[in-house]
């Protein structure tokens, strides 16, 4: 028996209204129903932070809410970062240093890191660390990703006085 | 997941109806950090799960010198810890919100939640039950208060009978002189689970140096978290020193019977026990010092 009901919220700036049975998670609806498979599945409970997606500015797991939950929210995925012509800095900043291997935790690390950097603009190695906590590199290429976030950081304060 | 109705009421009366008419199985969903995994992984069936993240009262933090802290049973870990009163009033809360998961589980997890999953684990429970806390229930019935430590009465059970649910958690304000600590162990410093943990909150006499209460709150050493009153009373009317804090220490110690399990043994949690109960007394007396 089918119960889809209809959702409608902002997701990456654009109005989507979608379908979604009520056991499905925002992950499933993300991926396999708006087409948006920047956010990975790796652990599917939590652990790992590929799912990494931000509700209203606040950095959650999309594997641990239902896709029902984001009625009438505000959501950003990896794919909300860049505009068309350029990459977000915190992408250029991981692509300068090669923050990446397989590059399957990479979208995780991405939003978590832009979640990280709208708070907390120059933060500690000791705090990045913390900060990125939730979410793992299989390939355990952890001081490469902390050197993307403090050049992340730096890029995007640059632009910011570049701006003044 | 199975699938499942769904339905998010916006009040408590609402709630308590969709509870009591519907025939089958209903959960109340906050954060859904542990019930989503339970559900995905545990195969159950499910008729109903309620949404209450949208019921204010759920969601409240508010704090004032009377009638202490309340904090809704939704409200997650990072409004918690975000919220200046209970920064300046409740270091306990601040420890366990801020250990509990890393940022993004933060951002979801429940306190009340944490408290209605009934893990022998819950730091938030430790740390609520070393301040005193009162569970408010509200059912079909009418109204319940539940003394915290009462309200974990099995792993994963909680004291909640069939339609009623848990609106929010009541913590005294703080006496004078005192200070409060959560502590635990953990093999990875963040988004780990406590193989043992320890709260505790001290109150002292006006000159600081005599004990005059104590409430201290064992965590993953028996079925539930447990209050240790035979550690508590042998600290009452003490002068402070390190050798009284030692001896309520190995008292915390004696009281336990923990199991050995995949996360630490029988021994190490005994052992742990002591540590960490020295510790956060410790902690927990210089905190009463610096608050008066």
């Amino acid at each position: 028996m089918s119960n889809k009901r209809v959702v409608s919220s902002t997701i990456n700036g654009q109005q989507v209204e979608f379908l979604t049975e009520p056991q499905q998670s925002l992950l499933e609806c993300l991926r396999d129903t708006l087409g948006l498979t920047g956010s990975k599945e790796g652990c599917n409970d939590g652990n790992c932070g590929a799912c990494s997606v931000l509700i209203n500015n606040r950095l959650v797991n999309a594997c641990l809410m239902l896709g029902i939950e984001i009625e009438g929210k505000d959501v950003v995925t990896v794919e909300g970062l860049a505009d068309v012509h350029e990459l977000h800095p915190v992408q250029e900043a991981f692509v300068l240093e090669d923050g990446l291997q397989c590059g399957y935790c990479t979208p995780g690390f991405i939003v978590a890191t832009k979640a990280l950097l709208d708070k907390n603009a120059n933060p500690t190695e000791d705090e990045i660390r913390f900060w990125l906590a939730g979410n793992l590199c299989r390939c355990t290429g952890y001081d490469k990703i902390v050197r993307s976030v403090r050049l992340a950081s730096q890029l995007m304060n640059d632009a910011k006085e570049g701006l003044q | 997941m199975k699938t499942f109705d769904y339905e998010a009421p916006v009040t408590i009366d609402q709630t308590i109806t969709l509870m009591s008419k519907t025939r089958g199985k209903t959960l109340l969903l906050a954060g859904g950090t542990d019930l989503l995994v339970q559900l995905r992984y545990s195969n159950q069936d499910v008729d109903l799960v309620i949404d209450v993240k949208g019921i204010p009262e759920l969601n409240q933090i508010n704090y004032d010198e009377f009638s202490g802290l309340v904090i809704g049973a939704a409200a997650p870990c990072s409004q918690i810890y975000e919220s200046a009163p209970v920064l300046e009033n409740f270091p306990a809360i601040i420890d366990a919100a801020t250990i509990i998961g890393g940022k993004a589980i933060q951002n979801r997890a429940s306190f009340g939640g944490n408290l209605c999953n009934a893990s022998p684990s819950g730091d938030a429970i430790g740390a609520m039950m070393s301040l005193g806390a009162i569970c408010n229930v509200v059912g079909s019935e009418g109204v319940r208060n539940i003394p915290i430590e009462d309200f974990c009465i099995a792993p994963g059970k909680n004291a909640l009978e069939k339609g009623e649910m848990l609106i929010s958690i009541q913590i005294p304000s703080p006496r004078p002189n005192s200070g409060s600590h959560y502590l635990r162990f953990t093999p990875r410093a963040e988004m780990d689970i406590a193989v043992a943990g320890v709260g505790a909150s001290i109150e002292l006499d006006s000159d600081l140096n005599k004990i005059l209460s104590a409430r201290i709150a064992l965590v993953a050493v028996a079925p539930t978290p447990v209050l240790a009153t035979e550690v508590s009373e042998s600290l009452v009317g003490q002068k402070t020193s390190g050798s009284l804090l030692e001896k309520a220490a190995n008292i915390a110690k004696e009281t336990i019977s923990p199991i050995t399990d995949v996360r630490g043994s029988a021994s190490q949690r005994k052992h742990l026990i002591g540590v960490l109960t020295r510790r956060c007394l410790d902690i927990a007396v210089k905190r009463a010092v610096q608050v008066s």
